[in-house]
């Protein structure tokens, strides 16, 4: 069943002390900052959070990870012009990362969502990041074992959802959106409007409802 | 005269074939865009999910939810089209994108590339796509100086950067002159103001004429 919230306050209640966190977006495409926001605003501490990236400037994932939140950042990567919150974390020892390659990262949450066990890639073979990681040759090329990425709760932003959780994304704002929703036990999206159900061109869903448990309209501008 | 890097960037453009999905690296890889023909029909791949991506946006066409892998607004072209990030790496590893375009630190003879860690133990590790590309595009592009600012060659015997991506690497672009990775060696296929013979002088690597 499908909850139109009516903040995103209500939007993120309940997410507990150490639950994983995936966050879509990529920069500030498709980033959902008003459930961000929410959360912190809730509090919940030893979060596991998987982003692409380890948050930007002061605002949203930076400065959940500032409040001192986050225990750990799943991501591909963190070091930007402007992430000194992480960075800053990441010295004193006080964030925990694991670094992994931006492919292996969204079909590590795509396995996730779709129940996969695990699955071979060449993406990491012969380097640093390949150790501890089984290595399989497979038609004399080398890959290796990923596991996959499961989470207590995603945070999604598209553009319009209809009343039956269905989503509609918005050019590279789509990103990781559709794979994290699948992949966690509660989907919460965020979305620009909420149309009412029928209204949505079917064919043109990207997101299914049966992956989305809590939609908010925030007022986030964008171009329509 | 050795190249400038826009000139690198053209010549690197000049050799993409006709009708080639490709992907375009974060920083002087994306100034190769700039000198695609129309003619060539390229149609260029951003990993964050969108393929016919045009040019960078000014003005009123910067859309906060149209970005490049830099994070910079663009433009999309007629015939663009948008997916989820899984599907932009399958495009990768599936064998689908035709070329990639990357900086490097090194390069080795055999086509091992390090563009992603320096191991300083104070940098923050970071690798994004990297890994993906090299393993995944069916042509691996380099562009970048022969030399590193202290004066030692970046095309190497054997990378002593961690590595991204083992013997993936098929030409590299540089000022001094274009080299192609071949199961042969290292061949110059392309000099400029220079000679095999003075490249030869500075580089440890075996070099063979085209």
């Amino acid at each position: 069943m499908i909850e139109i919230c009516s903040d995103v306050d209500a939007a993120v209640r309940g997410i507990a002390d150490g639950a994983t966190v995936l966050i879509g977006g990529f920069g500030r495409a498709g980033m959902p900052f008003a459930l961000i926001d929410a959360l912190r605003r809730l509090g919940p501490r030893e979060l596991t959070v998987v982003n692409n990236n380890a948050g930007n400037g002061d605002t949203g994932l930076a400065a959940l990870l500032a409040a001192g939140q986050v225990r750990k950042v799943i991501c591909s990567f963190p070091r930007q012009s402007d992430s000194h919150v992480f960075d800053r974390l990441y010295r004193a020892g006080e964030i925990e990362l694991e670094l992994v390659p931006q492919g292996t990262l969204a079909e590590r949450i795509r396995a996730g969502g779709a129940g996969i066990g695990g699955f071979y890639t060449p993406t990491g073979v012969g380097t640093p990041l390949a150790a501890g990681k089984e290595v399989r040759t497979i038609d004399g090329r080398e890959y290796l074992l990923e596991y996959p990425i499961r989470a207590d709760v995603a945070f999604v932003r598209a553009h319009v959802a209809d009343g039956m959780g269905n989503l509609v994304y918005r050019k590279t704002g789509r990103n990781f959106g559709p794979i994290m929703a699948a992949a966690a036990e509660l989907t919460v999206a965020e979305v620009n409007r909420v149309v009412p159900t029928g209204e949505l061109d079917p064919e043109a869903v990207v997101t299914p409802g049966i992956f989305v448990e809590r939609v908010v309209v925030t007022d986030q501008a964008v171009a329509a | 005269m050795t190249l400038s890097r826009d000139e690198i960037a053209a010549r690197v453009a000049r050799d993409v074939p006709t009708g080639a999905y490709v992907n375009l690296g974060i920083g002087q890889p994306t100034r190769v865009g700039a000198f695609l023909r129309p003619e060539q029909q390229v149609v260029l791949h951003t990993e964050n999910e969108m393929l016919g991506m045009g040019p960078e946006a000014s003005g009123d066409d910067v859309d906060p939810d149209l970005v490049n892998a830099g994070k910079v607004p663009v433009t999309e072209l007629p015939g663009a089209a948008y997916f989820h990030h899984a599907d932009s790496f399958a495009m990768m590893r599936g064998g689908h994108l035709d070329v990639c375009v990357m900086g490097a630190f090194q390069v080795s003879e055999s086509g091992d590339l390090a563009n992603w860690h320096t191991s300083d133990p104070d940098a923050i590790p970071a690798v994004g796509g990297a890994m993906d590309l090299a393993v995944g595009a069916r042509s691996v592009y380099v562009m970048m100086t022969l030399f590193a600012k202290d004066g030692t060659p970046k095309l190497v015997k054997e990378c002593d950067y961690p590595l991204t991506g083992v013997g993936c690497v098929d030409r590299v672009y540089t000022e001094h002159a274009v080299f192609h990775l071949t199961p042969r060696g290292v061949v110059v296929a392309d000099a400029f103001g220079t000679s095999l013979d003075e490249l030869q002088a500075r580089l440890d690597v075996p070099l063979l004429a085209p």
